[in-house]
């Protein structure tokens, strides 16, 4: 009885030292700055911007976006080792999607204090406008002397400013009046799916398991997806409740009977009451709209 | 019991392949078109880095005619670089792709030495006109790196898929191969030592 463990806890042990082994050189590794989480316009890590300044830029920013729909944020860190400031840029702005989804009018002003590097990087939908040699001229004429005299709320104000006047140049649609991010489509994608499972499986169910039964499991598969989508357990259960009354109902239909508008009178009857609503949202702070970017826009040191 | 369980069984299988549906073949032809879509991307910013090479080489030579070796090394590795005939095909042939990049590596090289160079020239330095197309060049290159990471994001991802289990039997059957990736660009450079010269004097200014 005692032999096996004590052979076990002998080939236990090199697999732990060699584990332990491998730790340091994991920790030794220098690890890229880490990306801070987006709920302003202007995120100051550096700490070189007082409260007043920074409300002042989010207002600025924010007033910017309602008119013009375009998305400028600010971000200051105090380093971006072992990364270049355009590796780090690249990065924070794929992770921020700042501009709105298909229009990619955003933009970002990062600097970086203690590296003395700023950059401004450009949306895809922004280059037209602001092009990396404006962006370049905005770094070297506006920020770049402000910073080497100190005077960082100056240079970024500065900045951004003349930011928001060249974005201004740009033509883009219209701003919506409240757009709800990527939300939208992830929730069309879902109907679509519960479309397929509540016609296709739902039939096939149905003929398995007899048109109560199939429609009861075809309800508990439809509740299981939409909770498993993220929506809450009431959203999921009167989903599934619309779906098992639905898939009821159509067993008892002939197939001839079908038609787009019938069907979808149906769909909507199933689920009107579901409320796939609420959604997450942005809760008051700022998100990204889904914006991409290719690397444009410039960068300077001082 | 013995029919519910045979119904239990046609049930599950029923479902299994509903959860196959796609069985990697979507997400194969999604990924094959990502990598279509950043191939097109970096070709686009080869492109237009391509573009600005004339007006800079016109630039410089206003200030550094006397440079004429390092002009003509650039010029003609531009032509080089835009000579070669950009296909779909060429981004699923390893010799193609290898010449591509090895013909746009020349040109990186050939432009450093112009804007290395450059430092020489005060007055070209400061003149406007190579400010900016310094400053455009520079963007581009940027734009260059970021689309070649991308697309070799995405020939991974695809690479993935295609190998891995049970998409590669989707992949098999539709003969989808394994894309080649960039490589390092500058590798012969990175394992040939450094050359230093301390023999030639500063250039008169």
């Amino acid at each position: 009885m005692i032999r096996p463990v004590s052979r076990l806890r002998f080939s236990l042990l090199p697999c732990l030292l060699a584990a332990l082994a491998c730790l340091p050189s994991a920790w030794a590794q220098s690890e890229p700055q880490p990306i801070p989480e987006l709920s302003a316009r202007v995120t100051d890590q550096a700490g070189v911007l007082s409260v007043q300044q920074e409300s002042d830029l989010e207002s600025a920013l924010a007033a910017f976006e309602a008119r013009k729909g375009v998305q400028i944020a600010v971000l200051t860190v105090a380093t971006v080792a072992p990364e270049e400031i355009e590796q780090y840029a690249i990065r924070v702005v794929d992770a921020w999607k700042l501009g709105r989804k298909g229009i990619d009018d955003g933009a970002l002003l990062l600097v970086a204090v203690e590296d003395r590097r700023v950059r401004i990087e450009v949306g895809r939908g922004l280059e037209g406008a602001l092009t990396d040699l404006i962006s370049n001229r905005i770094i070297d004429e506006s920020i770049v002397p402000a910073f080497r005299s100190g005077d960082y709320p100056g240079g970024i104000a500065l900045g951004v400013e003349r930011m928001i006047q060249v974005a201004d140049g740009e033509p883009l649609p219209e701003p919506q009046p409240s757009w709800n991010g990527e939300g939208g489509s992830s929730t069309g994608d879902l109907f679509g799916l519960l479309f397929i499972l509540v016609f296709f499986v739902g039939a096939a169910l149905r003929k398995l398991f007899g048109r109560f039964f199939g429609s009861l499991a075809t309800g508990g598969l439809v509740g299981t997806v939409v909770w498993l989508a993220g929506s809450a357990l009431i959203a999921a259960a009167l989903a599934a409740f619309g779906a098992f009354f639905l898939t009821l109902v159509l067993g008892v239909i002939p197939a001839s009977a079908f038609n787009t508008r019938g069907r979808r009178g149906r769909w909507d009857g199933g689920f009107g009451g579901g409320g796939f609503g609420g959604g997450g949202g942005f809760g008051g702070g700022f998100g990204g709209g889904g914006g991409g970017f290719g690397g444009g826009g410039a960068s300077g040191r001082w | 019991m013995n029919s519910i369980f045979k119904r239990l069984i046609v049930a599950s299988v029923v479902l299994a392949s509903l959860a196959l549906s796609g069985c990697g073949y979507n997400t194969i032809q999604e990924q094959d078109e990502a990598v279509k879509a950043s191939w097109s991307e970096v070709v686009n910013q080869y492109q237009r880095r391509a573009d600005l090479i004339p007006n800079l080489v016109r630039t410089v030579q206003g200030f550094a005619a006397q440079e004429e070796k390092v002009l003509v090394g650039v010029t003609e590795a531009r032509a080089r670089a835009t000579s070669i005939q950009i296909t779909p095909e060429l981004v699923n042939d390893p010799a193609a792709l290898e010449r591509y990049q090895k013909v746009q590596g020349e040109l990186t090289s050939a432009l450093k030495t112009l804007l290395a160079i450059s430092e020489n020239y005060p007055q070209l330095k400061s003149d406007q006109n190579f400010r900016d197309l310094q400053a455009q060049l520079e963007g581009t290159e940027n734009r260059i790196a970021v689309a070649r990471n991308r697309y070799i994001a995405s020939v991974q991802a695809y690479n993935g898929t295609i190998r891995r289990f049970p998409s590669n039997l989707t992949a098999m059957v539709f003969s989808y191969e394994v894309k080649p990736n960039f490589t390092v660009e500058n590798e012969a450079a990175i394992s040939a030592a450094p050359t230093v010269d301390f023999g030639t004097p500063a250039p008169a200014q």
